[in-house]
């Protein structure tokens, strides 16, 4: 072989080699240490021809009923090393192992003839997300930050990633953004919006769920949550089953065994009780529980609380301060209007609103759901 | 009467409601701005805070448009002092705190937080909680729409709040919530709807304050369906008067029901002593004793291990004088005018009457008084029928409570 001919055929060997990284991209990169900079350095998600792509092994996933933030739609996935898998658990989140990492993409659908970077996007409430196929269109979404959740060997560590102008890259914002929006009904009519992008302490607030203990733990990863089906690229399933099969689960009853949280809106497989204990267990019981943030207030509003004081039925308020929106009880059955829990979910000022943080606009529909579950309710406070 | 007369008598009341409202509450401290970096420097360094650090807040202003947060053990926060370092949440858009935190081995000092939309500083379960020279504010003065606590510790353990001051705060101005074994000393709470309000806290020294033009001075509470009860609070060497400032707080919360013209209000607590204070011109009164069923409370409210009845309550060797001249609300002028005629004044301690009719312990007083004009037992349990002047009931001593021991060397 010539010394031209070696050239050649090395030139061709290079080439071949980068159109295998182009075909096959480097895999979910899990960082043990450090905080890096930009998103693409996890590999997780990938930009290429205006779709934002999952890598290899990124599995996503969607929960019986979700958390409201501010109208954002939610693109959730987990990825887990090689030979390691979580371990199911009935109440609380699932035990993952050390490597594992979550992410949660927020993003608006874009309005007709808007750019990606207008502050004018969709406020729709549909259950159904842009996330077809494996992908969401960049051309119809607009990005706005992507979360992580990473499960290291001292525990989990939330990082918070802001998508560019161009949606191209997200960089790690650790002191949080506030993001103004105008968001925009299916009538053309306009609310504004401030997006709050948190602080890397604040999502401690509400994945601290044990304030004594101060670890970070996943939310939405519970059996209750995940217990429902996923339109995965290959079909239908289960997602405890998906997951089984792809090695990321051990230990998992049958989904009929499993316990399963309500769909919010499903009206005609849930009654009205299972649908508003449903949303207020996701966005409030992570909080209100016996050993959240929001113990201090005496008012418990996840899953597992059946005492129907502790629940807020005729309780009075505790350092609520002007969230009573000077009302006397947390519910008063029967009337939503005389009910605080109804006020501070009704309220966008920060300092009556509930939750605390995420959100700066009413989930309209979610506030009708409680009110409509408070009017069913009998008796009153005396 | 002419219609001359008329118009006469109400311009005095008017004016007589002027002077009642009190003075007119001036803002603190005027600091230039800072370094604007800063704003975001601080942010950082909470984030990255390692046990053991010290941030120092250089003087100037630094505004927030959303809270601050720290969950890191064992980290202190000192500014250049609380009239020359500012963290400002004048348009704050996000957050329900100007600083929220979550650490054990925290301390504040030397720096000032004003205009919070929320609680000025919350420190959310904690233990050696230490928040000195600090100033909490809201500017404009007493307001609805001012933030509910100024300092705000809660689930904490060993707390000690000193030199500090509480302005404004639309519920509390110092609140210690669901806390044991705390001293608030040498502070100073004012505007406030509640002074110094210590809630559902056991073992607290509270003392060498000044709480004035409050609604309510000192509050010592207990509220139903909390995570413990509190008790054994000393309230002494304070000087608590003229808390005569309308009750501004939100209806539905504890203190919305607290009369304007309040000194110390002690509220279904058991083993509270109060003693060698000055407690003066509180309109309504010097000191009122009560249980949670005079402010609205029903037993379903309540859990079933709850006791709503102060027990073993000790008042004496306090220097009282004026007040319960012009009580606020109808229900205690009428109760006055009843009691002590148009001109009279309510004595110096009010007690709804409730009465435990079980008591844990036989034959312990609820209430021990010496040193007051007199009590009033407004007789709550008879629908506020027959009150009763009569002392005879309270002539008892009770053992004294031990001092309160941070045990910080």
């Amino acid at each position: 072989m010539t010394g031209s001919r070696l050239r050649i055929c090395l030139g061709l060997l290079l080439l071949s080699a980068l159109a295998a990284c182009d075909r096959a991209p480097a895999p979910v990169r899990f960082h043990a240490q450090g905080q890096p900079e930009l998103l693409s350095d996890w590999g997780v998600l990938r930009v290429a021809d205006h779709r934002l792509r999952l890598n290899d092994g990124v599995v996503p996933y969607e929960l019986n009923t979700p958390l409201f933030t501010d109208y954002a739609h939610k693109l959730r996935t987990v990825w887990m090393p090689r030979g390691v898998s979580a371990r199911y658990t009935a109440d609380g989140a699932f035990e993952f192992p050390v490597g594992t990492v979550v992410s949660k993409t927020f993003y608006y659908p874009r309005v007709a003839g808007e750019a990606a970077d207008s502050e004018v996007v969709a406020r729709s409430d549909s259950a159904e997300g842009e996330f077809r196929d494996g992908a969401l269109d960049l051309d119809r979404v607009r990005l706005i930050e992507t979360r992580l959740l990473v499960r290291r060997q001292e525990g989990w560590i939330a990082l918070p990633y802001v998508w560019n102008a161009e949606q191209t890259e997200a960089k790690l914002m650790r002191g949080g953004e506030l993001v103004a929006l105008s968001l925009q009904d299916a009538d053309g009519k306009r609310e504004s919006a401030t997006y709050q992008v948190p602080d890397q302490n604040q999502c401690g607030g509400c994945h601290g769920t044990d304030i004594k203990s101060k670890a970070l733990q996943p939310i939405g990863l519970k059996a209750r949550h995940l217990n429902r089906d996923f339109d995965y690229v290959g079909g239908r399933a289960h997602q405890f089953v998906h997951w089984q099969q792809l090695g990321y689960l051990q230990g998992a009853p049958t989904p009929a065994a499993a316990p399963r949280a309500a769909h919010w809106r499903d009206s005609a497989r849930a009654s009205l009780d299972e649908r508003a204990r449903a949303y207020l267990d996701i966005n409030c019981g992570h909080c209100h529980s016996p050993k959240g943030p929001g113990n201090t207030s005496g008012l418990w509003l996840d899953a597992a609380t059946v005492e129907p004081l502790r629940l807020g039925r005729c309780k009075l308020p505790i350092a609520a301060g002007k969230g009573t929106g000077d009302r006397r009880h947390d519910i008063v059955p029967g009337d939503p209007d005389a009910s605080i829990l109804v006020y501070r979910m009704d309220s966008d000022d920060p300092s009556a609103m509930m939750p605390e943080v995420g959100r700066s606009v009413v989930h309209r529909e979610g506030v009708a759901l409680i009110r409509d579950w408070i009017a069913a309710q009998q008796g009153d406070c005396g | 009467m002419s219609r001359l007369t008329l118009v006469f008598a109400i311009a005095i009341v008017l004016s007589a409601c002027g002077r009642d409202a009190g003075p007119a509450h001036v803002p603190s401290a005027q600091v230039a701005a800072g370094d604007p970096a800063y704003a975001e420097t601080l942010r950082t360094r909470l984030l990255d805070a390692k046990p053991g650090d010290v941030i120092e807040v250089p003087a100037g202003r630094y505004s927030f448009d959303r809270s601050l947060s720290l969950r890191v053990d064992g980290v202190t926060i000192r500014g250049a002092g609380p009239d020359k370092s500012v963290l400002s949440f004048k348009g704050q858009k996000a957050g329900a705190e100007g600083l929220l935190v979550n650490a054990s081995n925290f301390t504040l000092e030397n720096i000032a937080i004003e205009d919070s939309k929320g609680d000025g500083l919350k420190v959310n379960e904690g233990e050696h909680i230490t928040i000195r020279n600090v100033r909490v504010e809201w500017t404009g003065g007493p307001s609805t729409k001012n933030g509910a606590y100024g300092l705000y510790p809660v689930k904490t353990r060993n707390v000690l709040i000193e030199n500090s001051v509480a302005i404004g705060a639309s519920d509390a101005g110092i609140y210690v919530g669901q806390s044991r074994d705390v001293i608030v000393r040498n502070s100073r709470a004012e505007f406030n709807v509640a002074g110094i309000e210590i809630e559902n806290t056991v073992n607290a020294d509270v003392y060498d304050n000044v709480a004035t033009n409050n609604t309510g001075g000192i509050l010592v509470f207990n509220m139903p369906a909390l995570s413990q009860q509190g008790g054994a609070i000393r309230v002494f060497k304070n000087k608590v008067f003229k808390n005569n400032t309308a009750n501004f707080g939100a209806k539905g919360t504890p203190v919305a029901s607290v009369p304007a013209g309040s000194g110390v209000v002690v509220n279904s607590n058991d083993d509270v002593e109060i003693f060698d204070n000055d407690i003066s011109d509180n309109a309504t009164t010097n000191i009122i004793i009560s249980s949670v069923y005079s402010t609205g409370y029903k037993d379903e409210q309540a859990n079933k291990d709850f006791d709503p009845y102060p027990e073993r309550i000790s008042v004496y060797g306090n220097r009282l004088s004026g007040g319960g001249d012009a009580p606020d609300g109808l229900d205690l002028k009428a109760l006055k005018v009843a009691s002590y005629g148009l001109t009279g004044s309510l004595p110096d301690v009010l007690w709804d009457g409730y009465r435990n009719p079980k008591p844990a312990k036989p034959g312990d007083p609820n209430l021990c008084l010496r040193d007051v004009s007199g009590v009033l037992n407004a007789d709550g349990p008879g629908g506020y029928k027959n009150p009763s002047k009569d002392m005879a009931a309270y002539n008892c001593t009770l053992p004294k409570l031990p001092a309160i021991d941070l045990k910080r060397g």
